[in-house]
């Protein structure tokens, strides 16, 4: 036996998101129990890990299987992308088929399964693989008049997997029981690694998850992590503070579109950075969006628009009152407008269909506008998960991005997302309205730039044809941010706003 | 041709292998005289041959004439109960008689 605590390697599976939780892969030369109820995609699952081995790391698979056929299995993963006749046809997957329609056996007398054993020798010489499937080793024991030889066989098939030096994914059906990791009988044999696949309701959603329960003498996170089953491209996980250290921050600054703004922020954000830009509805978060967006765009670098709050016509509109020409820096393809009603698809697919437009459009920026939205039609954990996973994606792309975000009040008060952006983002920009003396004013506070100085007052702001205005501090008031504002001292003459760009 | 024909899948040259083997031909004896053959087949050296027929188990007897079809695993050792999962009791009658079928 093993002495010394030497962490089992890991392989890679390919699959979107999963590499991460699982800490770089399935443990290697091991065999995975992959649990789920029916419906959770554990066959998705196993056939993509056989897939992505075979495109991404040319490595050859063989998947056994007991439930389908094989042609429905290749019917049913070729709408996620998997053309395994295509990978039979180059020699790097194999099925046997174990597949159960002639019923159950009579027995009569003693048996073994070395007639498996020797077909699934045989598939892996014949491909050369290192990874296999089988789907779903629950299915075999019923398939014979006397289950408990059949179990006790199983478990020879399973060692003889690990003699063979393969990595092995085993599905089984779970019943919903969160006691029960899977039917009895099959977890017995096969308990060093065991993950789970999940298909729950959550509030009026389903929501997939999948959690790796342990992995023996091997590092993995812990929690249940959100994926989706994308069409054309299979499994993507969403991590949870998938890279939750930034490798590499930048100094070097990026100008947000104004000048004065710059100057709040310490001469800019940073390449790579996330701001945040929160504020109540109407007093100027969509500026700041749009302005963000076409200073990038002018200044060569391809910027990502996403609005889940107007169409194109609107903010073409909009950006057309402030100045701006959009339509010219869509023309010249650096910047790219999306707009999606959020309640048209969950927060996975969301960050799914994000996702794959920046990967089509390799943005340097993105913008979103506005983050509330997406939280009409998602829990506060969903939303959280949503906001460290596509955060934590931005800054492995490094992609600069700002998000704006309405605040209820009008006067003040703060967001759900406002409540954890401070951990999530680097710098914080809060737009508020002021009432002072019978007259609405707006406000901006830098409420924080990581790892720079910049401007702590409580600046005016005003509105023109030209964009946005930063004006003097309101230096004798307090309590702009929280509402109601106080004034300090004497009367003070109100600020007359300041084009002073 | 013979009027009965059986495969039989096994992993060549164990002790099981024989045994099922030596079983399947004393249950034809008693029960289909001496029209009949035996096609044995060693899954280790042919793996497709089990693959045609998705064979799992070893041994396994299939009973391809007359039909229906047949399909019994293990060794045999019961040579009523295989005659009888083998459907090889009708000409005799003997332990057929009285059967619900």
């Amino acid at each position: 036996m093993s002495t010394a605590a030497v962490p089992v390697p890991k392989l890679p599976t390919g699959i979107r998101g999963f590499d991460h939780i699982a800490r770089g892969g399935l443990p290697a030369g091991r065999s995975t129990l992959l649990a789920g109820t029916a419906g959770s995609g554990k066959t998705v699952f196993a056939a993509e890990f056989l897939a992505r081995g075979a495109l991404d790391f040319a490595e050859s698979g063989v998947f056994v299987t007991f439930d389908e056929r094989p042609e429905e299995i290749r019917a049913n993963v070729a709408s996620l992308g998997i053309d395994v006749a295509g990978l039979e046809a180059t020699g790097r997957w194999a099925f046997v088929d174990g597949s159960a329609d002639l019923g159950t056996d009579e027995v009569v007398g003693a048996y073994d399964l070395e007639a498996l054993i020797a077909r699934i020798a045989h598939a892996v010489d014949a491909v050369g693989a290192s990874r296999i499937v089988l789907d779903s080793i629950a299915a075999v024991s019923p398939r014979f008049s006397n289950p408990v030889g059949a179990r006790t066989e199983l478990a020879r098939v399973v060692r003889s997997l690990r003699e063979l030096g393969l990595t092995a994914v085993l599905t089984a059906e779970r019943t919903s029981s969160p006691a029960v990791v899977a039917q009895q009988g099959v977890e017995e044999f096969v308990t060093d690694n065991v993950v789970i696949l999940r298909h729950v309701g959550e509030g009026e959603r389903r929501r997939r998850t999948v959690e790796i329960v342990k992995f023996r003498g091997a590092a993995h996170r812990t929690g249940e992590f959100t994926f989706a089953i994308v069409p054309g491209e299979g499994i993507s996980v969403i991590p949870l503070a998938l890279i939750s250290m930034r490798q590499r921050a930048s100094a070097e600054r990026v100008g947000v579109g104004s000048a004065e703004l710059d100057t709040l922020l310490g001469g800019g954000v940073y390449r790579d950075s996330v701001t945040f830009v929160s504020g109540p509805t109407g007093i100027g978060k969509t500026l700041v969006a749009t302005t963000f967006a076409a200073a990038s765009a002018a200044a060569g670098e391809r910027c990502l628009l996403v609005s889940f709050e107007e169409s194109a016509d609107q903010i073409h509109r909009n950006a057309t009152s402030w100045g701006c020409d959009l339509s010219a820096l869509e023309g010249a393809g650096l910047l790219r407008l999306v707009c999606e009603y959020p309640e048209v698809a969950s927060l996975e697919d969301h960050f799914v269909s994000l996702r794959q437009h920046i990967e089509a459009f390799e943005p340097r920026r993105l913008v979103v506008d506005n983050l509330s939205g997406l939280e009409r039609i998602g829990t506060v954990r969903g939303m959280l998960d949503f906001m460290v996973g596509f955060t934590s994606h931005l800054r492995a792309a490094r992609i600069t991005s700002l998000f704006t975000s309405s605040s209820r009040g009008l006067l003040g008060g703060d967001t759900l997302t406002e409540a954890h952006a401070s951990t999530l983002t680097d710098a914080i920009v809060l737009l508020r309205y002021l009432e002072l003396e019978g007259v609405v004013r707006r406000a901006l506070c830098v409420l924080k730039v990581r790892g720079s100085a910049h401007d702590h007052r409580v600046h005016e702001f005003t509105i023109d044809d030209h964009g946005l205005h930063v004006g003097l501090p309101f230096a004798d008031h307090t309590g702009i941010l929280t509402g109601p504002a106080m004034r300090l001292g004497a009367t003070r003459e109100p600020a007359a706003p300041e084009p002073a760009g | 041709m013979a009027r009965f024909e059986f495969r039989i899948y096994v992993v060549g040259g164990t002790t099981r292998a024989r045994r099922a083997v030596a079983n399947l031909r004393g249950v034809c004896e008693a029960h289909a005289g001496d029209d009949f053959a035996i096609e044995v087949i060693d899954v280790l050296s042919q793996p497709d041959r089990a693959e045609e027929e998705r064979i799992l188990a070893t041994p396994t007897v299939i009973k391809l004439a007359p039909l229906p079809r047949r399909r019994v695993v293990g060794d045999l050792s019961e040579a009523d109960l295989a005659a009888i999962a083998l459907d090889l009791t009708d000409p005799e009658g003997s332990v057929k008689k009285g059967l619900e079928r």
